[in-house]
């Protein structure tokens, strides 16, 4: 694994412990206001200053570790889920069921911009954390679908696949006990990257306003409030420290799932 | 040529097939909102009366589809006079009903805002290849130095870096702190400059990687040696003979992120005040719960994308003979 793989871990792990131990480090309650105290500077009391209804931003934004962590580990258990189950069943059998869903249903939704769709489905179903995840799994598992479908047809070709249903093994058998864990590397990898893609996915939903409703402090949410062009002149840290926040946790994910692409295929590491 | 024509054939026929359901998908959308559309917009204080009168204007008070199937009355067929079937009528007589706010025709309110949109995605495509190009040749003519590790981290920063931070604090550098540009809006033209750089950041990035992995693969062809030993300028070797062949995949990539770009671009737009397609679905369409003129955003914006993404298919398979015959 390359450096960067690493620098992915260890920033991924602070953000996991900031979510986990978030009553412990944040110094001030997210909702609590103080307006004679609106867009002040970063300082010893607020490290990362005040917004604009004098709320600690350091406290919002390790709150919104825990959001992002949330709807990302959700959003990437029930599509990989989903995802392997459909991919599975495309894979094994293939003939006319492998037809219909990888020739059209996985078509269908990759012929959708994603982030479109998801913002068609929150328009419609209204605002809220459980219309999100929604919306993100339904545009999110057919990536883990494809990846998984190409990886049964391949492993159920395996001789030690072919021996099982020789000495009878049932279908699910022989895809739960033989091919699955068989299959699962890649999975990691795109796991990796579609954690990255989640916590991408809520924050631009909640800066468009339909993810999680203020005042919860949702990265997103907090960059939307703090996009004005006064706020930009007077106040910049109020976008900041969000917006390196997400940057930050989206980059550690895509180098994780990265130099797992990497290491886990020996034709790209020798470049 | 027997061949040829049914790769065709399947080609079309797929392409068919995800438009319609695409338009189907949109059409039944409008289902999904609680509660019914009228009240939403006429407000609880609307009387019976004027509902009624809002949903016959709008074909409302027509069923949904073909048939229903509802706990109470079982399965239900309502025939042909459904709005599933109208809205088909008039996706394809070029008629997407009139809004609920305004009542002007969504279509007209659509290409109004068009141009604006396609302007933006074709200057924020323009001015990624020109930043990866260049980019991804110096990366993959030094594999594994430090200026290919240098391109090759600031490819995946503008992966990660969403839109909506890289947008502000351009806005941030180049129009609050150096004046160069007016912070937001489209009035003069070179106001395009801060979105389309927003939009197009991630494709340079994306970009990049893939002319450098390309390039690095020809650098390693036959024809590559032979140029050299022929006696070429290394530029030339590289400009007239890796870069051409190289580029074939990138074809591919640029339709298929001409579409991205076109989705991407609701929020450069919302970040810049940009008035295009995105600002009209988000503003006018989602703000105001104009659902009829969310429904057409949403349709015209993805069969955009499908339309780029199936002639960059077509393009790509004229453009390299191997998969053409393959």
């Amino acid at each position: 694994m390359n450096r960067l793989t690493y620098i992915g871990l260890v920033i991924a792990a602070v953000f996991i412990l900031t979510a986990i131990f978030a009553p412990f480090i944040a110094t001030h309650d997210v909702t609590a206001q103080d307006l004679f105290l609106r867009y002040a500077s970063p300082s010893a009391e607020h490290f990362f200053g005040t917004d604009a209804l004098g709320r600690d931003v350091f406290s919002r934004v390790v709150y919104g570790a825990r959001i992002s962590l949330q709807v990302g580990i959700i959003v990437v258990t029930v599509s990989a889920i989903i995802g392997i189950f459909i991919g599975s069943i495309a894979g094994f059998y293939g003939g006319w069921v492998d037809k219909f869903l990888s020739g059209y249903v996985f078509n269908v939704f990759l012929a959708f911009p994603g982030l479109l769709l998801a913002i068609a489905l929150v328009a419609f179903l209204g605002a809220g954390l459980g219309k999100l995840i929604l919306a993100l799994c339904v545009i999110g598992w057919v990536g883990y679908a494809r990846v998984m479908r190409g990886q049964v047809l391949k492993i159920r070709e395996y001789d030690y696949v072919q021996a099982a249903r020789a000495l009878g093994a049932s279908n699910m058998r022989q895809l739960f006990t033989h091919i699955l864990p068989n299959a699962i590397q890649p999975l990691i990898v795109q796991a990796s990257l579609g954690m990255a893609g989640a916590v991408l996915s809520e924050a631009s939903l909640s800066f468009l306003g339909l993810g999680i409703p203020p005042p919860a402090p949702s990265w997103g949410t907090m960059i939307e409030e703090a996009r004005g062009i006064d706020i930009l002149y007077n106040s910049p840290h109020v976008l900041f420290f969000p917006g390196i926040a997400i940057a930050l946790t989206v980059l550690a994910f895509n180098f994780i799932g990265d130099g797992l692409r990497e290491y886990l295929d020996p034709k790209q590491r020798k470049r | 040529m027997k061949y040829k024509f049914v790769n065709f054939a399947k080609q079309l026929g797929l392409f068919l097939l995800v438009i319609w359901t695409v338009v189907s998908l949109v059409t039944l959308l409008i289902e999904l909102v609680p509660g019914d559309p009228a009240t939403a917009i006429l407000g609880e204080q609307a009387t019976p009366e004027q509902i009624a009168n809002f949903n016959q204007k709008h074909g409302l008070d027509k069923p949904a589809f073909f048939f229903s199937v509802k706990s109470e009355q079982g399965f239900e067929w309502h025939g042909a006079d459904n709005r599933y079937l109208d809205y088909w009528k008039g996706v394809l007589t070029g008629d997407l009903g009139r809004s609920f706010r305004t009542d002007r025709p969504i279509l007209d309110m659509i290409l109004e805002r068009y141009p604006a949109t396609i302007e933006l995605a074709v200057v924020a495509l323009l001015i990624a290849v020109s930043i990866a190009i260049p980019l991804g040749v110096l990366a993959g003519t030094n594999k594994n130095t430090l200026i290919d590790n240098f391109s090759s981290f600031i490819a995946l920063l503008g992966i990660s870096l969403p839109t909506f931070v890289i947008g502000p604090f351009l806005m941030y550098i180049f129009a609050v702190k150096l004046g160069w540009f007016s912070p937001t809006g489209s009035a003069n033209p070179e106001d395009v400059v801060l979105p389309a750089v927003t939009l197009g950041a991630a494709l340079s990035a994306i970009l990049t990687r893939m002319i450098r992995s390309s390039v690095i693969e020809e650098l390693g062809e036959d024809y590559v040696r032979t140029a050299r030993a022929k006696g070429l300028s290394e530029r030339k070797v590289i400009y007239k003979h890796v870069l051409k062949n190289g580029l074939i995949p990138v074809v591919t990539i640029l339709g298929l992120q001409l579409g991205v770009l076109l989705a991407g671009a609701i929020i450069t737009e919302k970040i810049f005040n940009w008035q295009g397609l995105g600002l009209l679905l988000l503003d006018e369409g989602i703000g105001k719960r104009d659902y009829r003129l969310v429904q057409g955003c949403v349709l015209v914006i993805s069969i955009t994308y499908i339309l780029a993404n199936s002639l960059t298919d077509f393009v790509y398979r004229w453009l390299d003979p191997r998969i053409r015959l393959g």
